[in-house]
């Protein structure tokens, strides 16, 4: 077991290493001749204008000339790990265990020891398959999406090596490795927002995705401090284990005594909200979709994003223990999932719409943990990979069929050219809307429900009202792609066509998983089994047990999520089929609430009035006054100054004419005369 | 009145001063600077012999013959080195030779 542990973390390591350093151009150009490397250079290069001039998502012009052993062999090695992941989880499904496996002595320092361990309890195991099973889909889906560009090499380098940091988060036995995996993840994202950086804007996202998340890194640093501060350990089992001893506790900081465990939860929350995206830090995953396609199903949909969901999940005792913390993350998962979906509603670029619905999702997950229904947020995590990376693979397929086109309002009429992708997305919507059957209807009930026994009305409310929203836009988006009257150029629906094989199978497996994971899973996730099932690794509170009883919830709440699903069908149903004129009307009608929508709540305005802003100027008041006036000016630039005017005064006295040289000797010999005449030679 | 020691120094003084400003406020060519020059040296000489015959040293006289010759050389030194320049230049103007100009 511990072999095979250790093979599905470090597997992704070694593929990464190898396909980066031994695949990719620079190792390939290594021992050329200069020359021939300079030519070959400029000709990539102006390839990689011709191919992103338009807001092309796969590169159609390029061509790949390098090797294809690179992405061949990280594919197989995830595929390894996926096939081994999904042995480990069913060993788990029937014997559930804590296994821990010690990598190296990491840290040791004073009280602080942190040793790099492989810690696989069944949520670990839960996460295992669902980041080794997408990130394998995605591999193989790359292999077609990403065929036309000429660095795939450093393509699958980086997928590797963001499944290893993510694999490390997950399996992560201390705060520490936690945090390592954390960042690694986050590198990995701003790798690969960035992957096309000839695109200004590709850049400025993977900046903002890095920086936005450095704000919820602050807090989540600060609560690891915290909690080494208080317990005096980062190891998880120690802090559980101490941790109702400090219960109710208050901690001394400066003039405040606020309750220790709250405090620690908040701020290890904040790092969560910033991973997953959550109201007030989410503004970086929209633009994360400058990023390839497949990047943004693996990354921004089903497992980075997730990790804030995972980390709270994992601190399940601690955030049991602390109950004003749990409220806050009700109330931002609540907040979370309206708002996004709201924004949802009325994006046009295909891959924003299903960015705000992943958004909206990670929301229902927060209210779950909040609630206390740990269970029942992992099982909506597990589910929503599924599915949500099925509709990102999905949409990615109808970019790639009509030529790298994102907006929706130049789509239209697909659904008999892209058949396949056309079933595909509609099974996603399906789940994702929570039809009966599908997975969305098990785990997102299962939260509506939870949120309902909890007592919280206002998360209840929000989250219907989101699930309404969901629908309406799911299928919108489906309806403005596949139906009515094909509004792409002529030239462009000349060249629609069906996916390659290669990619379409990934579609089909996680169709699959969209249909079934919740099915076959929920007894174990939410249902009967679920104590045995989670064991120790998931402190669950006692709504999971509560929605268990009959009649704790009324069966008009058990079916407002259906009602929710059908309402958002018939209205997008009416909207964008059966008369494509009321969307118009509409927008015309109520046009503030229309462009607040739009303009995404201006969120992105308000930070950049609040926040940009004052530290571009902080910034450049800094540059200009403090470097360039007070330090250049008195420190290299004021001293050079000096000694040039110095020595323009000194060169000035070489007039270059002998006489005056003559001169001041003369004056030279008259003052030394005079001076041994009249002075001190005596 | 009779012409002692002190007028010869005078005499070889008021030479001197006119080499020297010779030098300086010359603003033509570098023939007139080499022709300062040798005014410079003959006020030298003036006071050489003066000094021989004063003190009854014949020592000095010896040294301003020397002079003299130096001199010679000197001149015949400073118009070659003129001549060639003139061939390279083209002009002999104070004005113009300030290569050394920093």
């Amino acid at each position: 077991m511990n072999t095979v542990l250790s093979a599905i973390v470090f597997l992704p390591l070694i593929g990464a290493l190898i396909a980066g350093l031994f695949g990719t151009k620079l190792f390939r150009e290594l021992g050329k001749d200069s020359e021939v490397y300079g030519e070959h250079h400029a000709h990539a290069h102006d390839d990689h204008h011709a191919a992103h001039a338009h807001d092309d998502d796969h590169g159609h012009h390029g061509h790949s000339d390098g090797p294809k052993w690179p992405m061949y062999l990280t594919t197989a090695l995830l595929c390894l790990c996926a096939v081994l992941s999904w042995y480990v989880f069913a060993g788990f499904l029937h014997e559930p265990r804590v296994e821990k496996i010690e990598v190296l002595h990491w840290i040791n320092s004073g009280a602080l020891s942190a040793n790099w361990m492989i810690r696989v309890d069944t949520l670990t195991a839960v996460m295992l398959v669902v980041v080794n099973t997408v990130s394998a889909l995605v591999h193989v889906y790359s292999l077609g999406y990403m065929s036309h560009d000429e660095s795939q090499p450093r393509f699958f380098a980086y997928l590797s090596l963001f499944t290893f940091a993510m694999l490390m988060l997950v399996t992560a036995d201390n705060l520490v490795q936690m945090f390592f995996g954390w960042e690694g993840v986050g590198l990995a994202s701003y790798l690969l927002i960035g992957f096309w950086y000839q695109r200004d804007s590709a850049c400025a996202a993977a900046m903002k995705a890095f920086i936005v998340n450095r704000v919820g890194d602050f807090g989540f640093a600060l609560g690891i401090f915290g909690v080494f501060l208080v317990f005096q350990t980062v190891d998880f089992d120690t802090i559980f284990a101490a941790a109702p001893a400090m219960a109710g506790k208050p901690m001394q900081f400066l003039a405040w005594a606020p309750d220790t465990l709250t405090v620690l939860c908040l701020l290890l929350f904040m790092g969560a909200m910033g991973k997953s995206a959550q109201f007030l830090l989410h503004t970086w995953l929209p633009d994360a979709m400058e990023g390839p396609t497949p990047v943004s199903a693996l990354i921004h949909a089903a497992t980075m994003v997730t990790a804030g969901v995972f980390m709270v999940a994992r601190l399940s005792p601690m955030f049991e223990l602390a109950p004003h913390a749990k409220e806050f993350v009700v109330v931002i998962g609540a907040i979370t999932a309206f708002f996004a979906a709201s924004v949802g509603l009325v994006q046009n670029d295909i891959k924003r719409v299903i960015a705000y619905s992943t958004c909206s999702q990670l929301g229902y997950m927060f209210v779950a943990l909040g609630v206390g229904a740990y269970g029942a947020g992992v099982f909506h995590l597990f589910t929503h990979a599924f599915f949500k990376a099925l509709l990102f693979l999905s949409a990615g397929s109808v970019i790639h069929a009509v030529s790298g086109e994102q907006d929706m309002r130049k789509m239209g009429g697909l659904g008999p050219y892209i058949k396949i992708t056309f079933a595909m997305m509609v099974i996603g919507n399906l789940a994702l809307t929570g039809f009966p059957y599908t997975s969305g209807f098990f785990s997102k009930d299962a939260i509506i429900e939870a949120a309902y026994v909890a007592g919280s009305g206002f998360a209840f409310w929000a989250l219907i009202i989101a699930a309404i929203f969901t629908s309406f836009y799911s299928w919108r988006l489906t309806f403005m792609t596949f139906n009515g009257k094909p509004r792409a150029s002529h030239e462009v629906m000349e060249h629609v066509h069906e996916s390659p094989m290669v990619m379409l199978i990934p579609l089909f497996v996680l169709a699959a998983g969209a249909l079934f994971a919740g099915f076959v899973f929920k007894d174990y996730f939410i249902g009967h089994y679920f104590k045995e099932f989670w064991g120790t690794s998931l402190a669950n509170g006692p709504v999971m047990e509560e929605m268990e009883h009959e009649g704790a919830v009324p069966s008009l709440v058990k079916w407002s999520p259906f009602v929710a699903m059908v309402l958002g069908f018939v209205v997008a149903w009416v909207f964008y089929i059966r008369d494509t004129s009321i969307p118009k009307r509409l927008a015309e009608q109520h046009q503030p609430l229309y462009k607040f929508l739009l303009n995404k709540w201006y969120f992105d305005e308000l930070y950049d009035f609040i926040f940009v802003r004052p530290t571009m100027w902080l910034g450049r008041f800094l540059w200009k006054k403090g470097d360039g006036f007070i330090i250049d000016g008195f420190g290299p630039d004021g001293v050079s100054s000096v000694v040039n005017d110095v020595t323009r005064g000194v060169v000035r006295l070489q007039t270059g004419y002998l006489y005056h040289y003559a001169f001041a000797m003369m004056i030279g010999v008259a003052a030394l005369t005079s001076w041994f005449l009249f002075g001190g030679a005596h | 009145m009779e012409i002692g020691l002190s007028q010869y120094l005078t005499v070889a003084a008021i030479i001197f001063t006119v080499g020297i400003f010779g030098i300086f406020l010359n603003r033509k060519n570098v023939i007139v600077i080499l022709m300062s020059v040798e005014l410079i040296l003959l006020s030298v000489n003036i006071n050489l012999v003066a000094f021989s015959t004063f003190l009854g040293d014949l020592v000095g006289q010896v040294f301003a013959l020397l002079v003299l010759t130096v001199a010679a050389g000197e001149a015949a030194i400073g118009l070659a080195i003129l001549v060639t320049y003139f061939r390279n230049r083209g002009t002999i103007a104070v004005e113009d030779i300030n290569l050394m100009k920093g």
